[in-house]
């Protein structure tokens, strides 16, 4: 019993950080096909604006959260009325103007707020299970990842939104020629992708040290499980992660940590050789 | 032909020599991360170069001469410190070079300063094991933090020893060490980890100790990714009592991190800023509030004054000293001054250099971190020699060398 616990809670662990880390990345990847490569900075400012609203607003922390992703939100607003609008359609010049957009800000961070902000503390407490003891919000952040899942699903396949998203990505001429306002569509899907970034930095914030460089720490996970899920990330980012943090969890729990990224990476560049088009692809080849 | 040389021979000494020896300054040049990845721990370092040099400029300087600080930031990027080495070498032609934060970096400029002959002072606490003729260490080493850690922990909380060390020469080369001193003492290591330095999620290893139950957690940890662990393990309530050489002396965790992350730990550190405010009389509480006294009066600001403050401000003394003592900045001159077994009084007493070794020797302050991250000095070890180097063979003042061990690949004999 315990064990089984103890694998799942590893398991769970391992793949929210996954599916949190690639989350935004995915959805403005996968919506716009824009490479965001300033995915770290957004995670960043999702963290310092939780944070910081913590910290000097002295807000509790569920509101400070909340800031932090307004503030992400506010900021991937003002980026996409000012350049990435102007990228749509040019996957490659997207990564060069991201990729400095990313150096800026976080060098900005290291000149507002030094090399270093003091942290918040992890909310909740532990619990025993035999010799081993578990930080209840790191379940709690398990929960999350899956109830944020489910709700985008929702949100781009099920709901009237997200049919004209779907449709605007598909063709946007057509779209636009039906009487889609296209333009609109693509700063909300942006906005939602700067949302789910900002949170992912928002709910991390407590369990890490805030330095100007967090973000950096998400997203190598991040671009890995977005490749590997494919062409199509709602489909294919549960199997991705779920796959790339079950080979993670059990090299590591055999071997140690350096093995176990070998392990991941070393599955990423299998994948990409038999399955070119990702777990999206594979599943979408099987319901035919 | 002759004639001609003769001629602009002379106009070179009415040139250069004209000027008297005792108008040109000492130059010391110094190569700190002043930005980037180590900043937090190197600007205090910066600030006690600066203040040694003016209090020693205030009394009239040494042979008469001021001394004059050549500073480049080194960023915290290895290129860079091969670059601003080479110029301070070829261009400022210095007289002594200082500085360095991480190992890489030292390593990265080790070979420019053999090959040029350059005097160089490494004042950081480090994986030990340097034997070079031209380097001089101030910092604090394994045998000096680890012989006097570990038997501690091990008597106080068992003999069971679980280390997790950052993946690369520092980390690796102190877990060998960590290794070896609990196996001589009887203890045993229930496990190991090496952690990529990119690894920021530490859940498993914190499972993975929980599993070996050991009785004493090192962590040796490097870098802002890796110091996530420590919140994360409070939050998973591991409650292991933890040891380290890295933490609070350096980077001052426990003024930083939010408490009680840090709860338990314990460092062997050289100095920190509160040893007075701990030992509240003798030798140490006096010293050590004099050197924060003055430190402040020059950087009110500065928010810790960790230990490679004072190994950097007792660096600049010994430099000073061995040219007052050699008569000359002539290097050769200076680094035999400097084999003599000289010494300096600085912020926490006496730091006497091995002649064989070029390493410093080190009162040593066991630190351990309270609940509410407030520090008790619980042990202080007297005047701990840097001696695993000359016993392994290493003998400059009889052999130049220019190597790095380590305890599985000592010097040859």
């Amino acid at each position: 019993m315990i064990f089984l616990f103890n694998t799942f809670y590893q398991f769970g662990d391992a793949l929210s950080f996954l599916l949190l880390a690639a989350i935004g990345l995915a959805v403005i990847f996968g919506m716009m096909k824009i490479i965001n490569l300033a995915h770290g900075e957004f995670i960043t400012i999702g963290a310092y604006g939780t944070v910081v609203s913590a910290k000097i607003l002295k807000l509790p922390l569920p509101i400070a959260m909340f800031f932090g992703v307004l503030i992400t939100i506010a900021f991937g607003y003002v980026l996409e009325r000012i350049i990435i609008r102007h990228l749509y359609g040019r996957p490659l010049d997207s990564v060069v103007a991201t990729w400095g957009i990313s150096l800026i800000v976080s060098q900005s961070f290291l000149v507002i707020f030094g090399p270093s902000f003091e942290g918040l503390q992890t909310p909740l407490s532990n619990f025993q299970l035999g010799a081993y003891s578990y930080s209840q919000y790191r379940l709690l952040l398990i929960i999350i990842s899956i109830l944020i899942l489910i709700l985008l699903y929702i949100l781009f396949l099920k709901s009237n939104f997200g049919t004209l998203a779907r449709a605007t990505i598909e063709n946007p001429q057509i779209a636009s020629a039906l009487g889609v306002k296209v333009d609109k569509v693509y700063t909300i899907t942006f906005c939602i992708g700067s949302a789910l970034a900002g949170l992912t930095g928002a709910i991390y914030a407590p369990t890490m040290t805030i330095v100007p460089s967090i973000g950096q720490a998400f997203i190598v996970s991040a671009f890995v499980t977005v490749v590997t899920a494919g062409a199509s990330p709602f489909i294919g980012l549960i199997p991705a992660a779920t796959f790339l943090s079950l080979m993670q969890t059990s090299v590591t729990s055999y071997y140690h940590a350096t093995i176990g990224i070998l392990a991941l990476l070393f599955s990423v560049i299998l994948i990409i050789r038999f399955l070119p088009s990702g777990f999206s692809g594979l599943l979408t080849r099987l319901k035919k | 032909m002759i004639k001609k040389i003769l001629l602009s021979f002379l106009f070179a000494v009415l040139l250069f020599g004209g000027n008297t020896v005792s108008a040109q300054t000492i130059k010391l040049g110094i190569l700190e991360d002043q930005t980037g990845n180590f900043a937090i721990a190197v600007v205090p370092k910066i600030h006690a170069y600066e203040m040694a040099v003016k209090e020693i400029n205030a009394k009239g300087g040494v042979l008469g001469r001021k001394l004059e600080i050549v500073r480049y930031d080194t960023q915290s990027d290895n290129t860079r410190f091969q670059e601003f080495a080479r110029r301070l070498i070829e261009k400022d032609k210095v007289d002594v070079i200082f500085g360095a934060f991480s190992s890489a970096s030292r390593e990265a400029i080790r070979p420019i300063i053999d090959k040029a002959g350059m005097l160089y002072f490494y004042n950081n606490q480090y994986e030990g094991g340097v034997c070079d003729a031209n380097v001089f260490v101030t910092g604090a080493v394994p045998e000096q933090q680890f012989s006097t850690l570990v038997p501690w922990m091990m008597e106080k909380y068992g003999k069971k020893v679980y280390t997790i060390a950052a993946d690369y020469n520092f980390g690796q080369i102190s877990a060998e060490w960590v290794r070896n001193i609990v196996k001589q003492n009887g203890g045993t290591m229930v496990g190991e980890e090496f952690i990529p330095l990119d690894v920021s999620q530490f859940s498993q290893t914190i499972k993975k100790i929980q599993a070996a139950k050991p009785d004493v957690l090192m962590t040796l940890l490097v870098g802002a990714k890796q110091a996530s662990f420590y919140e994360q393990q409070a939050s998973a309530g591991l409650k292991i009592p933890m040891a380290t050489s890295v933490n609070v002396g350096q980077a001052y965790e426990h003024k930083r991190f939010k408490p009680p992350a840090l709860e338990n730990m314990f460092v062997t550190v050289n100095y920190i800023e509160e040893v007075h405010d701990v030992i509240k009389s003798g030798e140490f509480h006096d010293k050590s509030k004099d050197f924060v006294k003055r430190f402040r009066a020059l950087y009110p600001k500065e928010p810790y004054i960790n230990m490679e403050s004072a190994n950097a401000y007792n660096a600049i003394n010994l430099y000073v000293k061995a040219v007052a003592k050699a008569g000359s900045t002539d290097k050769v001159k200076v680094r035999k001054a400097l084999e003599t077994g000289i010494s300096f009084d600085g912020p926490s007493g006496v730091v006497k250099i091995d002649p064989k070794s070029h390493h410093g020797s080190h009162n040593i302050f066991l630190v351990r971190v309270g609940k509410d991250h407030k520090v008790e000095i619980p042990k202080v070890w007297k005047d701990i020699q840097p001696y695993w180097l000359g016993q392994s063979g290493c003998d400059l003042t009889k052999k130049d060398d220019f190597s790095q061990y380590t305890p599985s690949k000592p010097p040859k004999k």
